[in-house]
């Protein structure tokens, strides 16, 4: 088997909001290994937890209980703990690009920043390395000058991942990179992306609630529900052979272009009810409330992760 | 078929410190009785400026240069505003793309609506009589427990449900034509195809005509008869939905679905270089020209007119149709 150590293992990772309406599990419980190279999709929909394990990973929030290791060093606490080459080595790209960039800089200023503070290149050489990142992102060098408000929405995100890549980083988070813009941008960023995965050798954790997208990008595909993962799969087994009721009920819904596309769609079953609140999560498997397939045990008894052949990875009783 | 809507050349721009942006370009659109037209492209196309200047809500740097917007047969940029407001609601209603916004956080569903019946109402009806409609709109919008719904303030409810509200709204005064500006965008995919479901049985059973704006080419599949794809400001290529999806004559159509991340893989073809066209300049002739992969020089002098290529099929490019 393999036997390199995984970059990212994350497990029984819980995560709790205290809120006046009450505790919010925003993570409750899950656990996974990324691969050095992959790209892991964490999908699910708003709510579902998703971004709370990629801040925990960033370092953005400490976690309530469980682990997280980046290559054999335990990260389970914030940014603000670790050591200054663990967080060169792990970089986040937000999904707002016009909020993750201070509009009061400029790109050189902003790009200027990461190298600055984890000593990349002598202070003389560092200006040439910040024309290297633009270069990298196909922006024009007299965009160093400019401020994020001049550039436009696609513009603004490959300077952000020219950020990201400053630092030379290992394990790039991704968190709905995309989701704020036109699918021709889209396109474009993506195929830079899996560029600089290609040379790099980077891993990405992809944070998204488009499925069609992560059968273009993830080597697996986890499904994420309520705070817990519900399904997690290899790309292509995933796309086969969904087999949560969630995950059926998530790909019939998504609106897609032609009829090649329609057939993959699971046809049994219908998108119903929404996503219950997650301060009162359903007790037993916190779908129940919406599956078609829902039986008394679903109601009491949290089904267990099981793993099937072709490191399929599904919790539900259906299974079991 | 009369047409219910028929836009005619519709010029469109805004003034902004540095100059006018011609944002609308001669947009010509027609909708019969009965029929679901998309307006697809991205943002700052157009889309949502078209549809407001028809109800006459453009923000006040906006100007309607030149151009016609009948709406059975009277021109709704040239009659009074009493005759307008009369039109806003009860011929056309509008549907927004974020909930939130449209409803007002400080009154109960239940107020909103009732004041949406009684305004929208041909003959005066007291309060009671609108709280029955409203609730029976409510059901009709398959909201659970209509009743407490009516009470609720809109915070108390969920996206998708405030959407329900919205359209139920909308819909009560049972308009002729219904305008639905990306009103599933702010939502999740699983509830976006319960919402998506709901307007189009909706609309089916009242043979309300429907304009929905949508950047989604998978969306407007979903609920169009017809589509027209917008690119800055001018319609590039419009027909029967099944059509457009299979058979996309204009180069920005084909690009555009090239880019559309594909569920059975593929897609994510990057071919379009640069991005949408200055609206203080733009190009003089085709205002794809400058990021069209296939122009000729004739693109870059001479504006394509929207000509029918087959039978129901429309494009504006001098490539697909001779364009005399």
């Amino acid at each position: 088997m393999n036997d390199k150590m995984p970059i990212l293992k994350i497990s029984n990772l819980k995560k709790y909001f205290r809120t006046n309406a009450g505790i919010v599990k925003a993570v409750d419980g899950v656990s996974f290994i990324m691969e050095q190279g992959e790209t892991l999709g964490l999908v699910g929909e708003s709510g579902s937890g998703k971004s709370t394990i990629a801040y925990a990973v960033a370092g953005i929030y400490a976690p309530t209980s469980g682990q997280i290791f980046f290559q054999s060093f335990d990260i389970s606490r914030p940014a603000t703990k670790r050591s200054l080459s663990i967080k060169r080595s792990i970089q986040i790209v937000f999904q707002d690009p016009g909020t993750s960039l201070n509009p009061r800089r400029t790109i050189e200023q902003i790009l200027m920043l990461p190298l600055n503070v984890h000593r990349i290149g002598s202070p003389k050489e560092r200006r040439d390395l910040v024309y290297e990142l633009l270069q990298k992102v196909q922006l024009p060098r007299d965009y160093a000058n400019k401020a994020p408000g001049m550039l436009g929405g696609g513009e603004r995100q490959m300077v952000a991942i020219a950020r990201a890549l400053a630092t030379q980083p290992q394990l790039i988070i991704l968190d709905e990179p995309t989701s704020a813009l036109d699918v021709i941008i889209q396109a474009k960023i993506i195929k830079m992306l899996l560029t600089f995965q290609r040379e790099l050798g980077l891993s990405y954790l992809f944070i998204t609630h488009d499925l069609s997208l992560m059968r273009n990008v993830a080597t697996r595909v986890a499904i994420m529900y309520l705070g817990k993962i519900c399904e997690l799969a290899p790309a292509l087994e995933f796309f086969q052979r969904p087999l949560h009721p969630y995950t059926q009920m998530l790909l019939s819904s998504i609106p897609v272009v032609s009829k090649e596309e329609e057939s993959l769609k699971p046809k049994k079953i219908q998108s119903r009810g929404e996503i219950p609140s997650p301060v009162n999560v359903p007790p037993g498997c916190s779908f129940h409330s919406r599956c078609p397939e829902a039986k008394e045990i679903c109601k009491q008894i949290d089904p267990p992760m099981i793993e099937l052949p072709g490191g399929h990875f599904v919790r539900c009783h259906l299974f079991s | 078929m009369e047409p219910l809507l028929e836009l005619k050349d519709l010029c469109i721009s805004y003034k902004i410190y540095e100059g006018r942006m011609k944002v609308i370009d001669k947009v010509t659109l027609t909708v019969l009785p009965g029929e679901k037209i998309g307006i697809v492209g991205e943002s700052g196309c157009g889309k949502t400026t078209t549809m407001k200047s028809i109800l006459r809500i453009l923000p006040p740097n906006g100007r309607v240069d030149s151009g016609q917007a009948f709406f059975k047969g009277k021109d709704l940029l040239k009659i009074s505003d009493t005759d307008m407001q009369r039109i806003r609601g009860n011929g056309i209603s509008m549907i927004f793309q974020d909930p939130t916004a449209a409803l007002d956080p400080v009154f109960t569903v239940g107020d909103q609506l009732i004041a949406v019946i009684r305004y929208g109402s041909k003959v005066p009806i007291n309060r009671r009589e609108a709280r029955t409609r409203a609730i029976a709109a409510l059901k009709e919008a398959q909201m659970p427990d209509p009743e407490r719904i009516m009470s609720n303030y809109p915070v108390q409810l969920s996206g998708g449900m405030r959407q329900r509200v919205c359209i139920a709204m909308a819909l009560a005064t049972e308009p002729e034509l219904l305008i639905a500006d990306e009103p599933t965008t702010s939502l999740d995919v699983t509830i976006q195809d319960q919402v998506l479901r709901l307007l189009h049985s909706l609309v089916e059973r009242r043979k309300t005509s429907v304009i929905f704006i949508t950047h989604n080419l998978g969306v407007v599949r979903v609920i169009a008869d017809k589509v027209n794809v917008m690119y800055a400001g001018t319609i590039v290529e419009s027909g029967h939905t099944q059509e457009i999806f299979t058979n996309p004559l204009h180069p920005y159509t084909v690009d555009l679905l090239a880019a559309m991340p594909r569920l059975s893989g593929g897609g994510l073809e990057e071919r379009v270089p640069g991005r949408i066209p200055d609206y203080l300049n733009p190009p003089l002739g085709c205002r794809f020209q400058p990021r069209c992969t296939k122009a000729q020089l004739r693109c870059s002098l001479e504006k394509p007119k929207l000509v029918e290529a087959k039978p129901g099929h429309f494009v504006a490019c001098f490539l697909e149709a001779g364009n005399e």
